[in-house]
């Protein structure tokens, strides 16, 4: 299972980042080869709108299986849905912490956004 | 003649101006409030409601029949109003600026271009003034295609009056560069003095020739005529600061109600313009 964490660095230790748009960068943490890869999410951080949208397809680039975040917007959330991809939203711990909540079935999978959109 | 009064910041008497101008007037002229977010010049006008109309947008429909997920729609827009997925392709009208670019791009014809209604405009008169005011739904976020339904109704010919929307935005750019001459109204504060710097370097940039006027003057020399000197800007009128302004306005009453003294210089104005022009 690949999974991809928001966060502004780059290992287990680093705090998850609470934004999915404007997240910097995601961690992406293979658990069958535990590889970690970076993912650059610096595309969108001038975009005036659509960076929860450019942020789902960009992390959609790695076929990942899931997303682990703080808050998603409802247009992310739709373009993570319609790829398959399972969001768990409202984390608040380490990377790692994270990921091995995940693992121990700790996480829920989310069924809505948690956030209204900018644009309402 | 098309004239947009305009100002960067908002509330500095735009609509004021706008109704007392075209009032003022003699003869003909149409007045179109392009302030579609809060449009509030028929406060003033008190028209007669003739007719109403309604404004579509064009928006991407897919058939997913047809669709084969090449991403080709994705890779031309900007917006990500449209977002190629590996087995879907997703649409998100509401950031669509309808370029229509996806609908042609698409190498298997899925994509079809389909009306979304996105505001209303309605259409009167009172006395010689035509009026014409567009107003963008609630939820909408993308004004200019009613702002240019809007601006398509100006006289061919005679005198169109433009009530802007405020700011130096897209809705403001969208009003202005359809004119051909624009009043910047601003107040002598400096939060008026910046804000208007703002909108005169937008409407340099339009290449739209322009005139200042303040409102709610408190002297003959202020930090806006200081402005207007320093940068070449004709300054075209300065309303006083007036009680009864503010009491007229909260009534639905024109500004020459009250300043009945200001009308021959509001007459004059579309003179001045087109001498700058």
């Amino acid at each position: 299972m690949k999974i991809a964490v928001t966060t502004s660095g780059d290992h287990l230790d680093a705090p998850v980042d609470p934004r999915f748009g404007r997240a910097p960068q995601f961690l992406i943490f293979d658990t069958e080869t535990e590889v970690i890869g970076i993912k650059k999410n610096t595309q969108n951080l001038n975009a005036a709108q659509g960076a929860g949208i450019q942020s789902a397809m960009n992390v959609c680039e790695e076929s990942v299986d899931c997303v682990i975040t703080g808050n998603c917007g409802p247009k992310a959330y739709a373009t993570l849905s319609a790829a398959n991809v399972s969001v768990y939203i409202g984390v608040d711990c380490t990377v790692g912490e994270a990921i091995e909540k995940l693992k121990r079935g700790e996480l829920e999978v989310s069924q809505e956004a948690n956030v209204e959109g900018h644009w309402a | 003649m098309k004239i947009a009064i305009a100002s960067g910041k908002g509330g500095t008497g735009k609509t004021t101006l706008s109704c007392a101008m075209a009032f003022a007037i003699d003869g003909p002229v149409r007045l179109l409030d392009c302030d579609v977010e809060e449009p509030n010049s028929h406060f003033f006008v008190h028209p007669a409601i003739e007719s109403a109309e309604e404004v579509y947008s064009l928006v991407p429909e897919v058939d997913p029949e047809k669709c084969t997920n090449c991403g080709a729609c994705g890779r031309v827009c900007r917006f990500s109003a449209i977002v190629p997925l590996v087995k879907k392709t997703l649409v998100f009208s509401e950031l669509c600026h309808s370029c229509g670019g996806c609908a042609r791009i698409c190498p298997s014809g899925a994509i079809t271009e389909v009306r979304k209604r996105i505001g209303t405009i309605e259409t009167g008169r009172r006395d010689h003034v035509e009026f014409i005011s567009g107003q963008l739904d609630v939820g909408q976020a993308m004004s200019p295609p009613v702002i240019r339904a809007v601006l398509n109704r100006a006289s061919e010919d005679g005198l169109t009056i433009v009530d802007s929307p405020p700011g130096t935005a897209c809705p403001f750019v969208t009003a202005v560069k359809g004119c051909d001459a624009v009043i910047l109204v601003t107040e002598p504060t400096p939060f008026g003095r910046h804000d208007l710097g703002l909108a005169v370097e937008t409407v340099r940039e339009l290449g739209v020739p322009f005139g200042v006027v303040v409102n709610r003057s408190t002297a003959e020399e202020n930090l806006i005529s200081e402005y207007c000197r320093k940068e070449n800007i004709p300054l075209l009128l300065q309303i006083p600061e007036d009680r009864r302004v503010a009491q007229a306005y909260s009534r639905g009453r024109l500004l020459t109600d009250v300043m009945p003294e200001l009308r021959d210089a509001l007459r004059s104005l579309p003179q001045q313009l087109e001498e700058l022009a």
